[in-house]
């Protein structure tokens, strides 16, 4: 190593820098979360204190979950807004349900078909979302937003007038029109009506290692020269393509992980229930995980992880105002977008926890005091 | 227009009549009007006639006219709707070159910029880069054939790290797929430590290593401009295009800036070509300089040269009403040689008409 051309930057001139994302720590929180919320709950059911309805909610906060640190890496990593996740989750949900279904006539052992079919709904929902990706990525911003949006519909749409079931021990497919000749046993999917007769094998612990497998991807992803790559043209296009990054492959590759990423968790939602209508996987539920996400704030992955337990217990436990939860989710939305992004409610927010907290300790008082100076910067 | 036709007529009638006079008388007020005259804005396109050729393009270093240069661009322009951005620009540049393109505010410095890392297409023109044309490659295929940029307002990835920043131009490098990256393979280790360690390298050779862990965006401005110019250079360039280094920079920190730039080049050895403002940079270190004016390449030359260059301190200074005059005065007398109106060219040209 040659000498140094230039004198190194001085300590003083870094006071208002501000520390980067540290991986470790993010995964460490993430895991943490996940699997103490785990064992919390398992001990709070064995000790009788959840009732059976949430206790049914168990597998379904695991799929938000899923859901919503799939779509943060689309949100948070890679910069753009989609509204059409809930479509990837269908694909996932009806792919996985047609698999399981297939498999369980040669098969018996449950963990096997599970996997593979959740895989294969994996599969199937990253070829939606390449298929989709391939024309719309090189739109930004709203644009994007909207486009996804329509796809999402299109993919609800799509399997409204999908028909799947066995003839005579064969796989038969129709669009539109009942197939001839089928027992009622032996349909898939009913168009509007949805799957049915579907052998429910999802399970709490499959719900804990879906989210596990899904953090453990978006997390490495984040920190390896892909995800480099794709927060950067984030950061700045022009300048990733100066450095001769490719933009539309790595938003495609964001998009296409995340839609497979989703399929997975749509699998093991759809495995969850016997019957599954199409409606569900509407433009509410792809609001429903973008709030999440925005709630848990935009790239952080444990905050998504605990919008997603939260909003899903919530409207559980005050059930009788169900009714209102797309506009409590409105009102919340508000204002935490006003919260975090208004540095006049920010400053105030911040000058009353100080008057809450005056002085306690030695310790406090410096860790505060760090902390007010890098909100300063 | 048509005033300026009339002018025409009536000069080539004077001409006509005896060429000798008209030379000499035009020498004279040439010199008693740049004295005296007072320096006036002109319009673009009465200043330079379009289908005049610029012929001293092709300067180069001595130190590097036995190698092939490294970028070479032929009669470059661009036109965005009717307007015309930057016409007939040429330029060679030696493989290990510091060259310098300034111009006035509005000249098209970094319009060209943009046309040399196909941020724009040009309209017409051919630039070769590393003898290769460039034709049909875009803005990611010219990086990755080997020029780098930095930019006039910063251009930094803000939310990654100092490390990262520089760990993302190291990209193409970093031998890993997909899947390594998701599941965080040996292979990916192996990997991430060398070029962590490469990261380093950089870091170490711009004394920053103590910011590796601070986001980009929140560095103090002079480490940003460097860190820019560090990740212009991890993608190990043949040629790096700086706009306007030193931007905002006080002068400690300029001649600062000027031993990085040499030193880059000697480390490397790669060219460089660079916009700036700053003439004490710029005539001390850049070996050729090519001086844009209005969209037109007006001179290309050593430092010696273009600060006696007549045409370059017109651009900067502006010129007198008399000296305009007289410049469409030779014009004309052109013209007419060439349509043989006048029997023999005037004895000995002047001095000037050499660097146009």
């Amino acid at each position: 190593m040659a000498e140094r051309i230039l004198k190194n930057i001085r300590i003083g001139g870094l006071k208002n820098a501000v520390k980067g994302n540290d991986y470790r720590k993010e995964a460490t929180i993430s895991y943490g979360i996940l699997i103490g919320g785990y064992i919390l709950l398992q001990i709070l059911t064995a000790a009788g204190l959840i009732g059976h309805n949430l206790q049914g909610q168990f597998v379904p906060i695991c799929v938000y979950i899923s859901l919503a640190v799939s779509l943060n890496l689309v949100v948070g990593i890679s910069g753009e807004l989609s509204l059409g996740h809930a479509g990837f989750m269908a694909v996932g949900a009806f792919s996985g349900i047609l698999m399981s279904r297939i498999l369980l006539q040669s098969m018996s052992f449950e963990p096997a078909i599970l996997i593979i079919s959740m895989l294969f709904g994996a599969l199937m929902a990253s070829i939606a979302g390449f298929i989709i990706g391939i024309p719309i990525l090189g739109l930004r911003g709203d644009y994007l937003a909207i486009v996804t949006l329509a796809f999402g519909e299109i993919i609800r749409n799509f399997m409204n007038v999908l028909y799947f079931g066995f003839v005579d021990g064969k796989l038969r497919f129709a669009f539109n029109h009942t197939i001839e000749g089928i027992e009622d046993t032996d349909r898939i999917i009913t168009g509007a009506i949805g799957a049915t007769g579907t052998k429910t094998m999802a399970s709490f612990t499959w719900g804990l290692l879906l989210c596990l497998f899904t953090v453990f991807i978006v997390l490495n992803l984040k920190n390896s020269k892909q995800g480099r790559a794709i927060m950067s043209i984030r950061d700045n296009r022009i300048a990733g393509e100066s450095i001769g990054l490719d933009v539309r492959k790595y938003k495609l590759m964001a998009f296409v992980v995340s839609a497979a990423l989703a399929g997975m968790a749509g699998c093991l939602f759809g495995l969850n229930y016997s019957t599954l209508v199409p409606i569900k996987f509407n433009f509410n539920t792809s609001v429903l995980v973008l709030v999440f996400v925005v709630l848990g704030g935009v790239g952080n992955m444990w905050g998504g992880i605990i919008a997603a337990t939260l909003l899903t217990i919530l409207p559980e436990t005050f059930r009788q105002f169900a009714d209102y939860r797309m506009l409590t989710y409105a009102i919340v939305l508000i204002l935490v977008m006003i919260g975090t992004y208004n540095p006049a409610i920010k400053s105030r927010v911040n000058a009353l926890f100080s008057k809450i907290k005056p002085k306690k300790k030695k310790d406090d008082g410096k860790v505060k005091k760090k902390k007010s100076g890098k909100e300063g910067a | 227009m048509a005033d300026k036709k009339d002018k025409r007529e009536e000069l080539i009638d004077i001409d006509i009549s005896d060429s000798g006079h008209a030379y000499e008388n035009r020498q004279e007020i040439y010199y008693n009007d740049n004295v005296g005259g007072r320096a006036v804005f002109v319009d673009s396109k009465e200043q330079y006639d379009p289908d005049e050729p610029y012929n001293d393009q092709v300067y180069i270093p001595e130190k590097d006219r036995d190698k092939a240069p490294i970028l070479e661009v032929k009669g470059l322009g661009i036109d965005f709707g009717g307007l015309t951005a930057v016409d007939n620009f040429n330029l060679t540049l030696g493989r290990t070159e510091i060259g310098g393109l300034i111009g006035p505010n509005g000249a098209g410095k970094t319009t060209i910029f943009n046309m040399l890392t196909k941020v724009y297409e040009p309209t017409r023109g051919e630039i070769f880069f590393d003898g290769k044309s460039t034709k049909g490659m875009n803005t990611v295929d010219i990086n990755k054939a080997g020029m780098a940029r930095t930019f006039q307002n910063i251009r930094l990835f803000d939310k990654l790290t100092v490390e990262e920043n520089i760990k993302v131009a190291l990209h193409h490098t970093t031998n890993y797929g997909l899947i390594d990256g998701m599941l965080h393979t040996p292979k990916y280790r192996h990997e991430e430590f060398r070029i962590r360690k490469e990261a380093m390298k950089y870091l170490k050779i711009f004394g920053m290593t103590k910011t590796a862990d601070y986001r980009a965006g929140s560095l103090p401005y002079g480490a940003q401009r460097r860190l820019e110019i560090m990740r212009a250079l991890a993608t190990k360039p043949k040629l790096l295009l700086l706009d306007e280094p030193a931007a905002g920079m006080n002068p400690s920190e300029t001649s600062e800036l000027m031993e990085t730039i040499k030193e880059i080049r000697d480390r490397f050895q790669i060219g460089i070509f660079l916009i700036e403002h700053d003439m004490s940079l710029v005539m001390g270190i850049c070996e050729g300089i090519v001086v844009l004016n209005y969209g037109r390449t007006i001179a290309k030359g050593s430092a010696k040269d273009i600060q006696s260059n007549p045409k370059v301190i017109e651009a900067y200074l502006g010129k007198s009403r008399g000296k305009m005059d007289e410049e469409e005065k030779a014009e004309d007398l052109e013209e007419a040689l060439s349509k043989g109106k006048l029997e023999s060219a005037p004895s000995g040209k002047p001095d000037r008409k050499e660097g146009e």
